[in-house]
């Protein structure tokens, strides 16, 4: 492999050739701020917020689309970068709403940290702001396109992960928004509610519906886990506060599907809190269930099993196991099938 | 899987899908699928249905159903025929190549074409891109498995990627996707009535005597019964109890009105379930279930993928699935310990010489695919890379077997079923935000018909076949041709199930859920 030598903050590296500015500062340690960059997705150096003084060059250089070359000295962090990312962040603030304190992203806001940062707190441009209404139609995805920053990311994310392109910018200058097909709803247009889009938004414009209002993000314990649906195996973070399941977010690290989800896994965790759901063994007397403890469920199973057992041989019992279970629970199915009642007759619904 | 999923956008060439409307029904590798397509890799789609990839495919056939097997002949006619197998791999790692080359000498191009309504020229042309692409994977799932010829139709796609040499490497493989979540753990695990975990058979004495040994017991000789046997024996009185953990027979098994006279006559039948589902509605004692947030444990995916479950609240019903068992077995005389699912794991892992290897500690951060037989295997991404598990290859002859019920006057339309997108199984319709937007079924039926029919988009229709009547909204779509119904069966109010087809592939009892004959009229 051909290596590249440069300098970035007066220390020299080698890394190989076709290395980012951004990836190999990274290898050092260095922190350069990005917000349309995602390493899964391609770069467009759209944000300009990972700009980066290169000695020689006219202008700054957007370090997530430039390579590496030979002898290049890079300054990450010097004065003249430190202001243009200052600029470029006070525009982005200029029309923002600033409503921090009830958005759903705060705590977990690339947009609200960098202006931490680099201590941007109020736009000294005072331009018009956008008054787009906020879309609520779909049960999945809340859009407040005034909160959009234009990264596109959600564009790439739909196009590049999913490969349903239902949405991209439309209009031009300051009416440039993210939409489906002629600026219409996702109710209206071929979205499959991956969310894909929601798990790579850096702000508050694009938020899961289900978590609103259950809790701040810093208040969240992420669970890491595999999906209960179907057989591909994705991995993803159940969002736990208080004891309470109340949302699933995308786990980069996860081995099949990194931050990929489909609706089923992304938005179809609610099942659990069902209201519906079982909660205490129940005993069928004269045709209606009644409820009753854990222990005389119990014993009326251990005496009805033991009796037929007795009655009629072992092999008058069965069991069906199921292919939504953990390997564990199926485990043990089987050995109490074949321990306990002995006899082979297991099985789980074909339906695969 | 032979081999693995992300292969299909590190290394495939060629994917070739047959039966499996993988978008819909496993998103995540129809996204990946699309990703490789977009970035060079050739599609062919073989399925009756425009779904969602076949718009993105280089070819897309549109199969007459049930004609699985004539059409995978004869691509093998084309490919021996013009010499474009792979001649080393054939002769090195398969054997009986005699038979398959004489039976599929029969199935010309032309007798294929008017069997599954392909195209002579897209016959040749996927035949020859298939074989002659060096990374080719191939991919199937229920539209395969799920006729009454299941077992040969999955014999027949692997006599095409043996020939063809397309096994044992990244990106080749023959590769169903498996549809449940666990679906191939509980197999791993011997929640099936002829092995034990790991697929150690219940008949082998030495097996078993490891079995007797490590659970102090005696156990069975003779192999149990598969589930549409347990409905028959429930229904004849040789079965008289039932314990069903987690599945709901009734609503996705085939002929639902079997099983629930089977239910019925049951003397004792105990469910735990999430839901008091309709398979539920019979029991005698019903036990609460936890969801898979509410205990720590393992699942398998499709591609082997021993992968950690974690528990982030504690269980609904006060305790985990595993401690009910237990409990129930302690009450029967035979007390199981176990502190946590990681010793059941353990206990299972030292049973089970191809998951030995794999310990919890070891699945931490991106599980292991098994085969995986001691604790410095890495895991197993792509299987027969060296040999197949007989040893050769064993290429088999396989004749056209069509489906038990075709259309005929008095039922002259095709039911096929199967998953939409937004639903899966009978879990998502206790999902609030799924079950508001899609909440009634939407059967397809193609535009020609439903002028026919005098039915609008919209419309309810009446579906009736030999075993019963439903009722649904109809969709009206060239997603499907003429002459076909498709139906989902994730609605209790369409219960699709209940008007199936009886016929049963004889060697997995899996139900023929592709092929149906029914009547269509205005409701
Ligand atoms: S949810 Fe998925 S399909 Fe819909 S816009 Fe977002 S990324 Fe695209
Ligand atoms: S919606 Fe979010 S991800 Fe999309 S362009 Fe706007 S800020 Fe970026
Ligand atoms: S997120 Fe979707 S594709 Fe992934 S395992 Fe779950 S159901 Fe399957």
């Amino acid at each position: 492999m051909e290596m590249v030598k440069l300098t970035i903050n007066g220390i020299e590296i080698e890394v190989p050739a076709g290395t980012t500015i951004l990836k190999a500062a990274e290898q050092m340690g260095i922190k350069i701020p990005t917000l349309c960059f995602l390493e899964e997705l391609s770069s467009v150096g759209a944000c300009r917020m990972c700009v980066v003084e290169v000695k020689g060059a006219r202008a700054l250089v957007a370090s997530c689309a430039a390579a590496v070359a030979p002898g290049m000295d890079v300054q990450t962090h010097s004065p003249a970068v430190m202001e243009a990312r200052k600029m470029m962040l006070d525009l982005l603030v200029a029309n923002h709403p600033l409503d921090c304190m009830t958005c759903e992203k705060m705590g977990d806001c690339n947009l609200a940290e960098l202006c931490y940062e680099y201590g941007v707190k109020e736009s000294i441009f005072k331009g018009d702001k956008h008054h787009y209404p906020i879309e609520m139609s779909n049960p999945f995805i809340v859009r407040d396109m005034n909160k959009c920053i234009l990264c596109g990311r959600c564009v790439r994310a739909c196009a590049e992960i999913t490969g349903q392109d239902t949405i991209d910018f439309i209009y031009r200058g300051f009416n440039s928004k993210v939409a489906p097909f002629y600026d219409e709803e996702l109710v209206e247009s071929n979205c499959v509610y991956c969310g894909q889009c929601v798990s790579v938004c850096p702000t508050g414009a694009l938020t899961e519906r289900q978590m609103a209002g259950q809790g701040r993000r810093w208040e969240i314990t992420k669970v890491k886990t595999t999906c209960p649906f179907c057989g591909t195996g994705c991995n993803f973070d159940l969002n736990v506060k208080d004891g309470k399941l109340i949302g699933v977010t995308s786990n980069s690290s996860a081995p099949v599907n990194g931050r990929a989800l489909c609706i089923k896994g992304r938005f179809g965790w609610d099942f659990v809190n069902n209201e519906n759901r079982l909660t205490t063994p129940l005993i069928k007397k004269d045709g209606k269930f009644v409820e009753t403890s854990w222990e005389e469920a119990l014993d009326l199973i251990a005496k009805s099993l033991k009796e037929i057992k007795e009655k009629n041989g072992p092999d008058s019992f069965a069991a069906l196991s199921s292919a939504r279970c953990t390997n564990e629970e199926n485990y043990l199915v089987q050995k109490f099938t074949r321990a306990v009642m002995g006899t082979n007759n297991v099985d789980h619904c074909a339906r695969t | 899987m032979t081999n693995s999923i992300n292969e299909i956008t590190t290394d495939a060439q060629l994917m070739m899908l047959i039966g499996t409307n993988t978008t819909e029904a496993h998103p995540i590798i129809g996204y990946k699928m699309r990703q490789a397509k977009r970035n060079g890799a050739k599609l062919i789609v073989v399925d009756p249905r425009r779904i969602d990839l076949a718009e993105e495919a280089d070819y897309w056939l549109r199969i007459n159903s049930g004609t699985d097997i004539p059409f995978l002949n004869g691509l093998m006619h084309i490919i021996i025929k013009e010499g474009l197998y792979d001649k080393n791999f054939v002769e090195t790692r398969c054997e009986n190549f005699e038979a398959l080359e004489s039976t599929v000498k029969n199935y010309t191009p032309d007798y294929v074409s008017k069997l599954t309504g392909i195209s002579e020229d897209d016959l040749y042309a996927v035949a020859r891109l298939y074989a002659t692409t060096d990374r080719a994977m191939l991919f199937y799932t229920l539209g395969i498995t799920e006729h009454i010829c299941g077992t040969q139709n999955v014999m027949s796609c692997a006599n095409l990627a043996m020939l063809t040499g397309h096994l044992g490497r990244p990106g080749t493989g023959v590769n169903p996707i498996r549809g449940q979540n666990n679906v191939q753990g509980a197999c791993d695990m011997g929640a099936l009535p002829n092995v034990y975990s790991g697929y150690q058979p219940v008949i082998n004495t030495d097996v078993r005597k490891k079995f007797e040994q490590a659970w102090g017991v005696s156990l069975p000789d003779k192999v149990g019964l598969m589930i549409p046997q347990m409905f028959d024996a429930a229904n004849n009185g040789q079965v008289k109890a039932m314990y069903i953990l987690g599945e709901n027979p009734v609503l996705t098994d085939p002929n639902s009105n079997h099983i629930r006279k089977g239910l019925d006559k049951l003397e004792f039948l105990v469910v735990q379930e999430l839901f008091l589902t309709e398979t539920a509605e019979y029991a005698d004692v019903i036990l609460p279930a936890a969801s898979f947030a509410e205990t720590n444990g393992t699942f398998t995916s499709t591609e082997r993928r021993v992968q950690r479950v974690r528990k982030a609240i504690e269980p609904v019903p006060g305790q985990g699935n595993w401690q009910t068992i237990m409990a129930m077995s302690a009450k029967m005389g035979y007390p199981m310990e176990y502190n946590d699912p990681e010793e059941i794991w353990d206990e299972m892992a030292s049973l089970s010489p191809s998951l030995t290897g794999i310990t919890y500690e070891r699945l931490e951060e991106k599980g292991i695919q098994w085969p995986c037989q001691s604790c410095d295997h890495p895991g197993t991404a792509c299987l027969h890379a060296a040999s197949f598990t007989r040893g050769k290859g064993l290429f088999q002859g396989i004749d056209h077997i069509p489906p038990q019920e075709v259309p005929d006057e008095e039922y002259p339309f095709l039911l096929n079923t199967g998953r939409i997108l937004q639903h899966y199984n009978v879990t998502t319709p206790y999902s609030k935000g799924i079950q508001s937007m899609w909440s009634e079924e939407h059967s397809e039926v193609n535009p020609d018909d439903a002028c026919k029919l005098g039915v609008e988009n919209g419309d309810m229709i009446k579906v009736t076949s030999r075993r019963g009547s439903i009722t649904a909204r109809a969709k009206v779509t060239d997603r499907v041709p003429p002459g076909m119904i498709w139906m989902s069966f994730h609605y209790a109010a369409s219960p699709t199930n209940a008007i199936t087809s009886e016929g049963l592939d004889p060697i997995t009892k899996t139900g023929e859920y592709k092929v149906a004959a029914v009547k269509v009229e205005k409701a």
